[in-house]
């Protein structure tokens, strides 16, 4: 056997052991170099990244109503709130029950207020909350009973968040792009 | 695989070529003469049963394969087909669907027959824990298969459930995003879901190899739960076949009728109607559930107020099944001859049920419906809520709390020597 033979002089073990390591080392990153292509080829291709944006007109939603509109393959609610939602919703910016503290200002766009567009996935597994139920005028989730108000903040239940605003803006008057 | 001496002698000249070069009949001939604890009771019929299981839920999926379409836009439309315009399509996926709740079935009795005659402890923690990992295998397998039908509750299970790792902190949602393949459960999640779903049977199948590997090295457990030593062989094993293959070919029998019973009469009892309702994106059905095989580990996921703490109870409660060989403190395998465990066992199975029922109904719904009820924290005592809350926490207590401590305070039965001992002290018509 080799290794017997060499092991009394230090050097040439070493040697053998530096080889070892180079050897097992080249091994790991190359294995690690052909996996990452493969793992790397299951995130969103481009075509998905793509349809990123989309336009909508305000003008559909009534008040006290909302339209549900799809977005990258995810319910987006447009709710037209009545002043009396609007009121209650303000009234609440500080109430000591909010998980995650917003005011409805903040998830809002100034000169707009009455319109609320938040992603339609519960914070919690990503149910479509149902419009106008629950404990707080908002949403109710059917799923683990989270309970939203009508500026879609989490007031009660398993959600850990507020339903996500996304990015958007106001194109013209009536008009938001989202994304 | 088995280590026990061989005791085939090849016949034929076909048979003394092949010996010598690839020993498979050899292979074979010793499965079957196995010497096997000659006290096996029914409880022991489930592994053949499962192997049944597998191999049927493997035959009829790759023949679904072949006519279903793993596209959002055309994947309700061919199972439908399936279930109309295909060959006996209908009796190919009812087989298949029930055959699933069916294989769930004999695995939970098959673990809980392991619980009862402690078959986790020395030598066996090998067999137990591959099996664990077969169990959670399993688990993964019919979730994907749930999702291919593309009907309501497969849209939603695979949101809901998908969502569990985006609890994860931080890392969460990347993950999220790369497992769906884009922002939200769409085609490229149904493609390698059915991907996914055709690969993990056959790793199922690999670790059945390991399982049954580590059972005849270890050697069966029994239900007197004591080592077999190597002089009583000759008296208290017998082989496998023909004792054992006729009493599992007969519990076999026992079983299908029961399979066939769903499969011909009752199709569409186990599944959910709203999975005949095409896939909406927009809109949840008003109340999801898992299948029921799934509801005790979903109740345990409701239970906890915070997100990503109900995700870790929910794998925890899997998890912890996987260090069961070094809490359980007792000497004593069997729970034949433990008295005060035994109770506690019969305890954990009816709270398991109780899990189970509770994960099917909604938290805020009355337990006794209109018995007045005083709200604790966050629900109302009177809910499902806490008593599914109750159960989970005597889920974990029997794990973390009374195994340990009861093995090391009860004072167990006096345990025969041999396993003929029980049978032949038992009454007299058993002597001579």
């Amino acid at each position: 056997m080799a290794e017997s033979v060499v092991e009394g002089e230090g050097g040439d073990a070493t040697r053998r052991d530096f080889i070892h390591i180079a050897a097992g080392a080249a091994a790991v990153g190359a294995t690690a170099m052909v996996v990452w292509p493969l793992i790397n080829s299951m995130n969103p291709a481009a075509d998905t990244l793509a349809l990123a944006s989309i336009e909508f007109d305000m003008t559909k939603v009534q008040e006290g109503q909302q339209v549900v509109i799809k977005w990258q393959g995810k319910p987006v609610f447009v709710r037209y709130r009545s002043p009396a939602e609007l009121q209650r919703v303000i009234a609440d910016d500080h109430a000591s029950d909010l998980k995650q503290p917003q005011t409805d200002a903040e998830r809002t766009k100034p000169g707009h207020e009455k319109y609320l567009v938040v992603l339609g996935n519960c914070t919690h597994l990503g149910c479509v909350p149902t419009f106008g139920t629950g404990d707080f005028g908002g949403w109710f989730c059917p799923c683990h009973g989270s309970h939203y108000d009508a500026s879609g903040r989490i007031r009660k239940g398993p959600a850990p968040a507020n339903l996500v605003v996304p990015e958007y803006d106001f194109v013209s008057d009536t008009r938001i792009k989202i994304g | 695989m088995s280590d026990h001496e061989s005791t085939y002698v090849p016949k034929t000249g076909v048979e003394k070529w092949l010996d010598t070069r690839l020993p498979i009949v050899r292979f074979g001939a010793d499965y079957m003469s196995l010497p096997t604890p000659k006290n096996l009771n029914y409880w022991w019929t489930f592994g053949g049963i499962l192997a049944l299981c597998l191999v049927t839920q493997i035959a009829t999926g790759i023949i679904l394969a072949m006519h279903y379409v793993p596209n959002t836009e055309l994947a309700f439309a061919s199972v439908e087909r399936i279930m109309r315009d295909v060959n006996g399509g209908d009796l190919i996926r009812y087989t298949h669907a029930n055959g699933a709740s069916m294989f769930f079935i004999a695995v939970y009795l098959h673990m809980l027959r392991g619980l009862y005659y402690g078959s986790y402890k020395a030598p066996r923690e090998m067999i137990w824990i591959v099996g664990c990992v077969i169990f959670f295998l399993m688990i993964a397998t019919a979730f994907l298969g749930y999702v291919l039908p593309w009907g309501q509750m497969s849209y939603w299970g695979a949101e809901v459930i998908t969502n569990l790792i985006g609890a994860i902190p931080v890392v969460g949602e990347p993950i999220l995003i790369w497992l769906r393949g884009g922002p939200a459960i769409d085609n490229a999640t149904l493609n390698r879901f059915f991907s996914l779903h055709y690969l993990l049977p056959f790793v199922i199948a690999g670790c059945v190899v390991l399982h049954l590997w580590a059972l005849h090295h270890a050697g069966q457990n029994n239900p007197v739960g004591i080592l077999i030593p190597k002089d009583r062989a000759k008296k208290d094993m017998v082989p496998f076949h023909p004792y054992f293959t006729v009493k599992d070919g007969f519990a076999i029998i026992l079983f299908l009728i029961l399979f066939a019973v769903f499969v011909f009469f009752m199709p569409n009892a186990l599944g959910h109607a709203d999975n005949y309702i095409p896939a909406n994106p927009l809109q949840t059905p008003a109340h999801i559930v898992p299948e029921w095989y799934m509801l005790p580990f979903y109740a345990i996921l409701r239970a906890v107020p915070d997100k990503f703490g109900g995700v870790l109870a929910m794998f925890g409660a899997i998890g912890v099944l996987f260090i069961l060989p070094w809490l359980d403190t007792s000497k004593v395998r069997s729970m034949r001859y433990r008295p005060t465990m035994k109770i506690f066992f019969v305890i954990f199975v009816v709270v398991g049920v109780i899990l189970g029922w509770c994960g099917g109904q909604l938290p805020d719904a009355a337990v006794v419906p209109g018995m007045p009820s005083f709200t604790l924290i966050d629900g109302k005592l009177n809910s499902y809520l806490w008593l599914t809350r109750l159960a989970t926490l005597y889920y974990f207590a029997f794990f973390f709390v009374i195994l340990p401590l009861v093995g090391l305070k009860e004072k167990p039965l006096p345990i025969p020597a041999t396993i003929s001992e029980p049978v032949l002290s038992g009454s007299d018509e058993h002597k001579g």
